[in-house]
């Protein structure tokens, strides 16, 4: 509201070590991400404009960009559905099995990606298990792009669940009873009530979701059957570049890949302060 | 309104009558089973066996939403995401679109009730800019716009701070008599009880220990429980014999007609106690300690041979010199007999 004082880095405050906590996450921020994104950015730039327009907006480029970043898209919304479901279910009932069932929504964090590629692709290929029922229907699922997004599902599944059940978790139980006793029916409650509260929470897990779907490599190629302008991914066109020495190219489609990827996060994350300030939590 | 249980864990075998337009306090400790009484008439809870019934209705079959009461949590339970007028409009924009009001109407219908609880033209806040009174009435408005057939309130006053406590007290007397809205609240607070309701409705332990209006309750209370319950009491233990009380063999001038024979407790408040003269009948206890308290001056005594403390209140200008030995005689006090050991 006032604007006599004059602005500083940071407001008064009576936690000590602003100045030296501060240092330490901006140094180890750099060592870690900034420096090597930077050393990135500086090899792309070195091409010469010229260059660097004519290697990005190559047609395979822009077509395995797009296959990576819409099959993410999908991955992550559909993601967000079921990982709700699942922490829906895993934090509101009692069941036999439950403990069971909530280690088992980790797997796909320690289980090594190539392992699920190749997990995944067995049980997909039109000659196998579940592409053999769907053969007969002319439903393709592995070598194509939906066989990519079914690969970012299972990768990206932890982020959805473990981001919304505690928060789910820890809602009032009497926010609940209030809309109840107002008279509103239950679906009513969940829309109205309760799923508002959880909003920053899914967007939370919808973007780790997508963030780890775009850069996912290792489960997408042994699934994905690689086809260029199909079902090629952008992180795949990489190593090909890189496998043919042509380190340019590499580092073009890296940056392009580096800045979608920051401008898609940082709206996400806009929209959570908003949401958060929107829905009532503290900002 | 009438309801009856039999046997709930945390009630036993309770019944209670409630009158149209009644303001009733569940008064109680905490673990008395109040706030389980209150949450089975709004449906919160189901009894293990009995019924309640609405006037004629029997609402045991009912779902909370169907009650149509108006529940007031003891956290306001506000919907942090709405403003203050979608909080109070929720209950009549979640209705079945046949009997829903137009959007106008809620609006219109949101800032009457604002206005209601003295919030006028706070319509657009959200609950984290309101103080704690003002969240308090913001419950209450959207707990009224439903046009509830019962309002029930979970400990109303309980995170307010005394002196917001004693205004909302009285401007919910005032409401109520305005709406005359049919209204149970909860309480701990035997003064909010005695100083609110019509009628108060004592409970421990699960069970209702007794119902009556505040001078009833005060006045007469029926166990040794609601006595030292609803106000402080000093007990000692006498002996009745042919309605005459004595304590330690020495008779007390106070009549018990009716009174069964044998060991008795006898409780009084130490605002019912005179000070008098020495003289048979009357009881004799050693000064222990004498405080300030307010306006006025509370005496400790202890009597008898089991060295019983009996708390005493005096005026402050009342300048009888305070001896170190004080006779007394209860002027409001009750006679319970003993339970059998």
């Amino acid at each position: 509201m006032s604007t006599a004082y004059s602005w500083t880095w940071k407001r008064p405050s009576v936690i000590p070590g602003f100045g030296v906590t501060f240092g330490f996450a901006l140094t180890y921020l750099s060592l870690i991400v900034l420096i090597p994104l930077a050393a990135l950015i500086v090899r792309s730039t070195s091409l010469g404009w010229a260059e660097f327009w004519h290697l990005a907006f190559d047609p395979r480029t822009l077509a395995a960009l797009r296959v990576s970043f819409v099959t993410a898209l999908i991955a992550a919304v559909i993601n967000s559905v079921f990982g709700l479901v699942l922490a829906w279910v895993l934090v509101r009932y009692r069941f036999p099995g439950k403990r069971l069932i909530d280690s088992m929504i980790d797997l796909p964090f320690a289980l090594p990606t190539a392992v699920a590629g190749i997990a995944l692709s067995t049980l997909y290929a039109p000659n196998a298990w579940v592409g053999g029922l769907l053969a007969p229907y002319d439903i393709k699922i592995a070598y194509t792009p939906v066989g990519i997004v079914v690969a970012l599902i299972f990768i990206g599944l932890p982020f959805a669940v473990r981001t919304v059940e505690p928060v789910l978790a820890d809602l009032d139980k009497e926010l609940e009873e209030a809309a109840a006793t107002l008279g509103a029916r239950r679906l009513q409650t969940v829309l109205r009530v309760v799923l508002p509260q959880l909003v920053p929470a899914i967007l939370t897990g919808f973007a780790l979701a997508l963030a780890r779907g775009i850069g996912e490599y290792g489960s997408v190629v042994f699934i994905a059957g690689n086809i260029p302008f199909v079902s090629e991914i952008a992180p795949l066109l990489i190593v090909i570049r890189l496998e043919e020495f042509n380190y340019g190219a590499a580092t073009a489609v890296a940056a392009l890949m580096l800045m979608i990827s920051f401008a898609m996060l940082l709206t996400i994350n806009l929209i959570q302060a908003w949401s958060r300030r929107r829905f009532g939590h503290a900002v | 309104m009438r309801k009856q249980f039999d046997r709930y864990p945390a009630l036993h075998g309770v019944s209670l009558d409630i009158r149209s337009g009644e303001l009733i306090a569940l008064l109680g400790p905490s673990g008395s089973g109040k706030t389980t009484l209150l949450r089975l008439i709004a449906g919160l809870e189901w009894p293990t066996t009995g019924s309640i019934f609405f006037g004629g209705d029997d609402a045991s079959g009912m779902d909370v939403q169907e009650r149509n009461v108006g529940f007031v949590f003891q956290s306001y339970a506000l919907f942090k995401h709405m403003t203050v007028a979608d909080n109070i409009g929720f209950g009549l924009r979640v209705r079945p679109r046949s009997s829903r009001p137009p959007t106008a109407e809620i609006r219109r219908r949101a800032s009457a009730l604002l206005d209601l609880v003295q919030l006028s033209g706070l319509e657009n806040r959200f609950p984290a800019q309101l103080s704690g009174g003002q969240r308090q009435r913001v419950a209450l408005a959207r707990a009224l716009a439903i046009e509830p057939r019962v309002l029930l309130l979970d400990e109303p006053f309980g995170a307010l701070d005394a002196k917001v406590r004693r205004e909302l007290r009285q401007w919910l007397r005032e409401l109520h008599d305005k709406t005359g809205h049919t209204t149970v609240f909860v309480t701990h607070d035997q003064e909010e009880a005695l100083e609110l309701a019509d009628r108060v409705v004592v409970m421990s332990q699960g069970r209702i220990e007794q119902v009556g209006t505040p001078d009833e309750i005060y006045d007469r209370p029926n166990s040794p429980f609601v006595f030292s319950f609803i106000g402080e009491a000093s007990e000692l233990p006498v002996t009745v014999a042919n309605g005459r009380v004595s304590i330690d063999g020495q008779a007390i001038d106070l009549g018990a007609a009716g009174a069964a024979d044998g060991p008795a407790r006898l409780l009084m408040r130490p605002n019912g106690i005179d000070v008098v003269d020495e003289r048979p009948g009357t009881i004799a206890g050693d000064v222990v300690a004498v405080r300030r308290s307010g306006g006025w001056r509370r005496v400790e005594l202890l009597i008898g041979a089991g060295r019983h403390r009996v708390e005493v209140e005096l005026p402050i200008d009342g300048a009888q010199a305070l001896s170190e030995r004080l006779h007394i005689l209860p002027r409001h006090w009750q006679l319970y007999p003993s339970e059998a050991s």
